[in-house]
């Protein structure tokens, strides 16, 4: 029986600095089979870097625990769920301005959820103080090649 | 990251060689601020041309290498941008004090 998603994949890994590029990249191969652009898969491993790092750097605070990432494809869309079992966010509202940082100390930019909601088309944030943080995340990717086909044959049909 | 300093110009030159994020800002900042108070340039240059992937960690890291050389006295530029890199550079406002410019 066909499930609601066409494909997922599941990644838990340690909350290291050096698998931020692990993450990113993953995530990357895994949505290539959608076929998106140079710029459109910039933009999701920019997305997921963001989202890792804030899971290291504030939801673990640089101790060690364990970040999840679910990542589905249904239609033309990517959906990317990454979640840790941190400190959790005190205030979503603030942590979503731009330049905002609760770690100015650390040259953080307070740009990472402006960039995450900049990039993709849809982010959820939850979070839960003591629990947690989930970042759930979406994005369309336009099927140009096939548009540019239909056009062909459309073009093809009329003559 | 590789560098040069032209003494003539008083000139820093900042090749950074790997993708810049959380993990990689760290070890790009010492590396940098080293060569800034070490030669205190008029001007320090960072060349982008190797970077193929930067998230928000590098306008914080961009940022803190402008503190350190204004405070001796300096200014920074950034050449061979990426456009993907440029948009998150555009978006954060940091091109008003630390302008691209074309290769040299």
């Amino acid at each position: 029986m066909k499930g609601l998603y066409e494909n997922e994949m599941k990644l838990e890994f340690l909350s290291k600095s050096n698998n931020e590029a692990f993450a990113r990249i993953t995530v990357a191969a895994f949505a290539a089979q959608l076929d998106p652009t140079i710029e459109e898969l910039a933009d999701i491993k920019t997305a997921v870097s963001e989202a890792v790092t804030n899971s290291i750097i504030h939801g673990y605070e640089n101790m060690e625990g364990k970040i999840k990432i679910i990542a589905k494809i249904f239609a033309n869309t990517i959906e990317i769920e990454i979640s840790d079992s941190g400190k959790g966010i005190e205030n979503v509202e603030m942590a979503r301005k731009p330049l905002y940082t609760s770690k100015p100390n650390l040259e953080r930019s307070g740009m990472g959820f402006t960039i995450m909601e900049s990039f993709m088309d849809e982010v959820h944030i939850e979070s839960v103080i003591g629990l947690g943080t989930k970042i759930t995340m979406k994005k369309v990717i336009e099927k140009q090649e096939e548009f540019e086909n239909d056009k062909q044959l459309e073009i093809i049909g009329a003559e | 990251m590789e560098s040069e300093f032209l003494k003539e110009d008083k000139l820093l030159l900042i090749k950074i060689t790997e993708e810049i994020d959380h993990h990689s800002t760290e070890k790009i900042r010492r590396m940098a601020d080293n060569e800034i108070t070490r030669y205190m340039p008029r001007k320090v240059l960072f060349d982008f041309s190797k970077v193929s992937f930067m998230d928000s960690a590098g306008i914080g890291m961009i940022i803190g290498r402008y503190k350190t050389a204004n405070m001796l006295g300096g200014t920074v530029q950034m050449t061979n941008v990426k456009p993907s890199i440029q948009k998150i550079f555009e978006m954060s406002g940091v091109l008003k004090i630390i302008p691209l410019i074309k290769s040299v």
